[in-house]
């Protein structure tokens, strides 16, 4: 019978990224006895590879900005799926959460009288994004660990969860393994915050790392919890297109925002073609006055290019389809130009943009000061999660709460850029708040943390199959290869019910193999392995996906349904939530809206 | 380009291990952690390496890349010679886990020895400061630190002396640094900079500022601008009389 390493805390906090740190670091100020579990090393999760920066409404830049107007943008770029309440609090908190950061050393760059600069970003109306050039994630994945390593947060690094404990219903721990030894591990716990961030893995071309493979949702699912929106998937209209090896590698959105253009083969900056109505008022209408936006004039209206990243990821799909691409078929994105504006606009470039520049330049052999690039859609964020509530962040499992892209409901149909940074640090502190109370409500009141013996026992056992099945089993790669081409190909960018019908029929297939898969060596440090025990995540995450999105008959958002070209009113009004049924079949139903307060429509209808 | 490469990988573990070789077609654009990945997909599944951005961010794929600390994401195969073997080892300086993975957790213990962050108060009653860009960058430069621990890897003192328990090595000279610098820093790390970092065994050879991805220019804009305040604080007989007094 495997042995488990036994741990004991208040508040598991599962993830490492911006939304964990933050949580963990909270719970512990909170007064509870905190543990961390991640997949990586500590500072290595997605969120150090986050480039452009965290929307606040500071007014730094510009001082029409506030909460009001950060919380229209967001609820206008989720198209009004939105938990409300998750986009007030989001608005209202973010500032307080950056100056936070800056009081436990992270330095952002400056404007000319010394306060934190902010730069435009596609959706947000003023110049709301803090930065440190284009690695904004870095900055603030290093100031969260290095604040938290000296709170007595305890960390396991390299540790992958394979499930929660539930007693009598309620979140009691979870239990996994450490990837270096592969020994089992018990985390018991009074309440536990899944951080476990995206599900990128379940494409073949994405800008998420090998972490990415949903297991936060799955987790959450197999324990009872409800997920939501989970059809919006996030693609970023900028992703690297060669070389082939680092296809979908992400080109910030600060390319554009530092005035970058995109240009089809044919030289034509095809993006003020087709300008949505909900933006029409509010976008530049000819290249000159996009141009001024760029460059802080208050007056001008923001480029096209600027415009929400599902649209400008489907006009980028369209024109490639149309023949006018890239000879990688990609469409080019150009900052170069800027010198016929700017006297030193190299300098410039390599100052605003460094980490590109340096991306360019080594991976591509190209110089972007001097030369276009190519780029094109890439899978990059998942706006679906666990369904949780607006204020304390709790699931519909008691004691387990979510935050970070792992949750749902802040962003809707479709994230703005930079409302994911500030969604870690404004639902982390609140998640670790309210899971640091839950654990101390139920210490008062005595109940009871029984560990299922049983339930420990089985998941070690399936954890183990692969190795039974050995040699002769089918290879973990090729099964979620296999599956990402499945789900790039028939849920991608543009949908159609037969396609998804297929791609249930293979996600079963699919399931079916991952059963037989089976690995060789030991349990140390063997990537196969972990890459077998991820699957069962992703093929949760995947079926997931696709049901939701045959459900909803519309397009919205980061949702393209070719079949059902627009919009709806009826489907404007619905969320979808997807949990497991009794008998482990998933469940997808419509889920109403509940009604907006009058106060926060007003705010809604003064911003039209 | 040639078609296909050969790839001599150091696998094994604590107790010990050896080269293997293997061939796997290559093509155009392709960077060394793409056939190591290649290699792992369809010829050693079990093979082991970490990695997660892909680009450069995060400082997981380090390793020795014929004999040279690297970083296996951003080796573009286009710079090596590939009419030879690439020799692919883990970090020699860290005690070996398995292939290429090894225990760097130390890096993250001796960390917790440098004193944190203290910030003076808020320069406005809002609770914030304000920060000239010119000082803000001098730091920023610092704080591209991802962690790949390259420069920890060769520098000799942690490399062949194994000083580990008295040195914190380059990274987390760079890590002082950046807090000493900060704009807003007032705590004082000069004395334990000295006895219990002994920043005095870096005698400047300055190679871990040659493998640094992120160019940072570790020794002459971290390091010794550190020693200065040691020199000044400990062996300048004026200073040290201002000390005392
Ligand atoms: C290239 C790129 C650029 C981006 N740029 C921006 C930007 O400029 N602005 C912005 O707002 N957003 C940006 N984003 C999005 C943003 O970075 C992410 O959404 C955000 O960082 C997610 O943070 P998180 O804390 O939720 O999760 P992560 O930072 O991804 O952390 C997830 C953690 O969970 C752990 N974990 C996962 N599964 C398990 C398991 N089974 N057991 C144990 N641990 C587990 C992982 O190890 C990791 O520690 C970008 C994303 C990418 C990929
Ligand atoms: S310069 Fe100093 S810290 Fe850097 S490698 Fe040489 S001895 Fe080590
Ligand atoms: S200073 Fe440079 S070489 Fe050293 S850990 Fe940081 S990035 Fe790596
Ligand atoms: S994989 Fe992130 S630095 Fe190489």
């Amino acid at each position: 019978m495997p042995e488990f390493q036994r741990f004991s805390y208040d508040v598991l906090v599962i993830g490492a990224g911006g939304a964990g740190l933050r949580a963990a670091i909270e719970a512990g100020a909170c007064g509870a006895k905190v543990g961390v579990v991640c997949k990586s090393l500590l500072g290595k999760a997605h969120t150090v590879m986050a480039e452009g920066g965290i929307a606040a409404a500071l007014a730094n830049v510009d001082d029409r900005d506030n909460w009001r107007v950060h919380f229209a943008d967001t609820m206008r770029g989720g198209q009004y799926l939105n938990n409300w309440r998750m986009a007030e609090l989001h608005a209202k908190e973010a500032p307080e959460c950056v100056r936070e950061l800056e009081a436990w050393g992270a330095l952002f760059d400056r404007t000319k009288d010394g306060r934190i600069l902010q730069r435009n970003f596609g959706g947000h109306k003023y110049p709301r994004l803090a930065h440190v050039g284009d690695r904004t994630g870095l900055e603030m994945i290093r100031t969260l660990q290095d604040h938290g390593i000296y709170t007595g947060m305890e960390v396991h690094m390299e540790c992958t969860v394979l499930s929660l404990l539930l007693d009598s219903g309620r979140v009691v721990g979870a239990c996994g393994y450490d990837r270096e030894k592969g020994l089992f591990q018990l985390w018991q716990a009074k309440a536990v915050v899944l951080a476990t961030g995206g599900i990128g893995r379940a494409y073949k071309i994405t800008s998420n790392s090998w972490e990415y493979t949903g297991d936060g949702l799955a987790l959450a699912y197999n324990a009872g919890a409800e997920l939501q929106e989970m059809e919006f998937v996030q693609f970023h209209p900028t992703g690297m297109v060669w070389p082939i090896s680092v296809r979908g590698i992400l080109v910030t959105e600060g390319v554009r925002g530092e005035g970058g253009v995109l240009r089809n083969s044919e030289g034509r900056r095809f993006m003020f073609d087709e300008i949505p109505d909900l933006y029409k008022d509010s976008t530049a209408d000819n290249e000159e006055e996009g141009w001024r936006y760029t460059q802080g004039d208050r007056n001008a209206r923001r480029p096209p290019e600027l415009l929400t990243r599902d649209h400008v990821a489907r006009c980028i799909n369209r024109e490639v389809k149309a023949g006018r691409g890239t000879p990688h078929g990609g469409v080019f994105l150009d900052i170069a130009w800027i010198k016929q504006h700017l006297p030193k606009a190299e300098e410039r470039i390599k100052r605003k943009l460094p980490s590109m520049y340096h991306q360019f330049k080594q991976l591509a052999d190209l110089d972007i000061t001097k030369e276009p690039m190519e780029v094109g859609p890439t899978t990059h964020y998942m706006m679906g999660g666990i369904r949780v509530h607006g204020d304390s962040q709790m699931s519909s499992v008691p004691g387990l709460f979510a935050a970070g892209e792992a949750a749902a409901g802040l962003h809707g149909a479709n994230r703005l850029g930079g409302n994911s940074l500030s969604d870690l640090v404004v639902f982390g502190r609140r998640a670790g708040r309210f899971a640091a109370e839950f654990a101390k409500k139920n210490e008062a009141n005595g109940a009871a943390t029984k560990v299922d013996e049983e339930q420990l026992q089985a998941t070690a056992k399936a954890a183990l199959r692969p190795f039974d099945n050995g040699a002769s089993g089918e290879n973990p790669y090729q099964i979620q290869y296999d599956l990402q081409e499945a789900m790039q190909d028939l849920v991608g960018i543009v949908r159609t019910e037969s396609e998804m019908q297929q791609a249930l029929e293979k996600i079963a297939q699919l399931q079916a193999r991952a059963d037989r898969v089976g690995i060789t060596g030991h349990r140390q440090y063997n990537n196969g392995w972990h890459t077998a025990i991820d699957l069962a995540s992703l093929l949760v995450v995947s079926e997931a996906i696709t049901r939701a999105a045959l459900l909803r008959k519309e397009s919205r958002g980061a949702q393209f349904r070719e079949d059902f070209p627009n919009k709806d009113t009826e489907w404007g009004k619905q969320n979808i939530v997807v949990k497991r049924g009794a008998d482990g079949e998933m469940l997808v139903e419509k889920r109403a809206i509940p009604p907006m307060p009058e106060e926060l429509k007003a705010v809604i209808d003064e911003m039209k | 380009m040639l078609t296909q490469a050969m790839f001599r990988i150091w696998r094994g573990d604590p107790a010990g291990g050896g080269f293997q070789d293997y061939v796997t077609p290559v093509e155009e654009g392709m960077v060394v952690l793409d056939a190591v990945h290649r290699i792992q997909a369809q010829q050693a599944p079990d093979l082991a390496l970490r990695w997660n951005c892909k680009a450069g961010k995060c400082g997981s794929c380090s390793a020795e890349i014929n004999g040279m600390p690297k970083l296996m994401c951003m080796t573009r195969l286009s710079n090596l010679n590939l009419e030879m073997p690439v020799i692919l080892e883990p970090m020699h300086t860290f005690p070996v886990i398995r292939d290429l993975v090894t225990d760097v957790s130390w890096n993250f213990r001796a960390k917790k020895t440098i004193k944190e962050f203290k910030p003076r108060s808020p320069d406005l009653p809002d609770g914030t400061w304000r920060m000239q860009q010119a000082d803000v960058e001098r730091v920023q430069e610092f704080r591209k630190c991802i962690e790949c621990f390259l420069c920890q890897d060769v520098c000799h003192v942690l490399r062949e002396h194994h000083k580990e328990d008295e040195f914190i090595g380059p990274r987390l000279l760079v890590y002082a640094a950046a807090l000493e610098m900060h704009p807003l820093d007032n705590e004082d790390r000069v004395s334990d900079l000295r006895k219990k970092h002994n920043i005095g065994y870096c005698n400047i050879t300055t190679c871990c500022r040659q493998v640094c991805p992120e160019s940072i220019t570790i020794t002459e804009n971290a390091i010794i601008p550190l020693k200065e305040r040691v020199v000044d604080r400990f062996f300048d007989p004026l200073k040290q009389l201002f000390h005392i007094l």
